[in-house]
């Protein structure tokens, strides 16, 4: 039987994690096959449609995410374990970089489908606006691996309950 | 700074340089960098500062990162605004946006790598 504690690490690394990488998945494949010479008018219209939910289900996604693990999962994990926070490589380095770097991804993530909303079709048109998309959204799908590979093996070490 | 005024009479999207960039959208990316840069510096002045370590801790349980966040938010939020309402009417150079944008972020994520703070700690 799941705890409190656990079930909310689940929620903020298993679910949250697997809405985020699906999101993303098809916002990028979205980005990239969005050209005037690869679609049709109508084409062009139904796949930035696709991408502007799927880059706003990314970016607020990734908000409740940074919001769960900081306001609910990161305090109960440091009153379980005060005794080794200063000592333990798992905070000081894993979980203190963690921690960080997870809240650069809802602010990439909503740069990217606030762009993506308001040039619509047009990003097919601008190669060089899709290519800074394509950067920067794949930047924020990265830094969210990284933030979710530290918390997943700091969870092994310092388990939440 | 490396803008140029538009006519007013003409719209944002017409007949502007294939490199420019114009109103919310360079104002967007550009914040989300000074948001990430004032996350990186914050995350310092709270390794530097014990009273802005205290100052930061919004939410007790979960220590200063609770202050970090919400003041970095707070600061994308309005340079967003900000930069939005200053370039309304004008279109700013895509390369230079872009490059500004990413070196901000690339800074913000070195100013909150463990090492690298831990140095000013």
């Amino acid at each position: 039987m799941p705890t409190s504690g656990s079930l909310w690490a689940d929620v903020h690394g298993l679910v949250l994690g697997a809405v985020f990488l699906l999101a993303y998945s098809g916002g990028l494949a979205g980005l990239f096959t969005l050209r005037t010479r690869w679609e049709t008018a109508t084409g062009l219209r139904v796949l930035a449609r696709q991408l502007i939910a799927g880059t706003w289900i990314m970016a607020l996604v990734a908000w409740l995410t940074v919001v769960t693990g900081t306001y609910v999962v990161y305090p109960l994990y440091r009153s379980e374990f005060r005794s080794v926070l200063a000592t333990s490589f798992w905070n000081t380095f894993s979980m203190a970089w963690k921690i960080h770097i997870g809240w650069f991804a809802p602010i990439l993530a909503t740069t990217v489908a606030y762009v993506v909303t308001r040039y619509r079709t047009q990003l097919a048109e601008e190669p060089r606006m899709r290519q800074a998309m394509v950067v920067l959204f794949p930047f924020a799908f990265v830094i969210a691996g990284v933030a979710g590979l530290l918390g997943a093996l700091t969870n092994k070490v310092l388990p939440v309950y | 700074m490396m803008v140029r005024r538009q006519r007013r009479s003409e719209p944002a999207q017409r007949g502007k340089p294939r490199e420019a960039l114009s109103n919310g959208r360079a104002a967007a990316m550009l914040a989300a960098g000074i948001g990430s840069l004032v996350f990186g510096l914050l995350t310092i002045l709270v390794q530097v500062s014990p009273a802005v370590r205290n100052a930061l801790q919004f939410y007790q349980p979960a220590g200063q990162i609770t202050g970090l966040t919400t003041l970095s938010v707070a600061a994308w939020l309005i340079s967003w605004y900000i930069l939005f309402r200053l370039w309304k009417e004008r279109q700013v150079p895509f390369s230079w946006v872009f490059a500004v944008t990413l070196l901000l972020i690339v800074l913000g994520l070195v100013g909150t790598f463990p090492p690298f703070y831990g140095l000013f700690g």
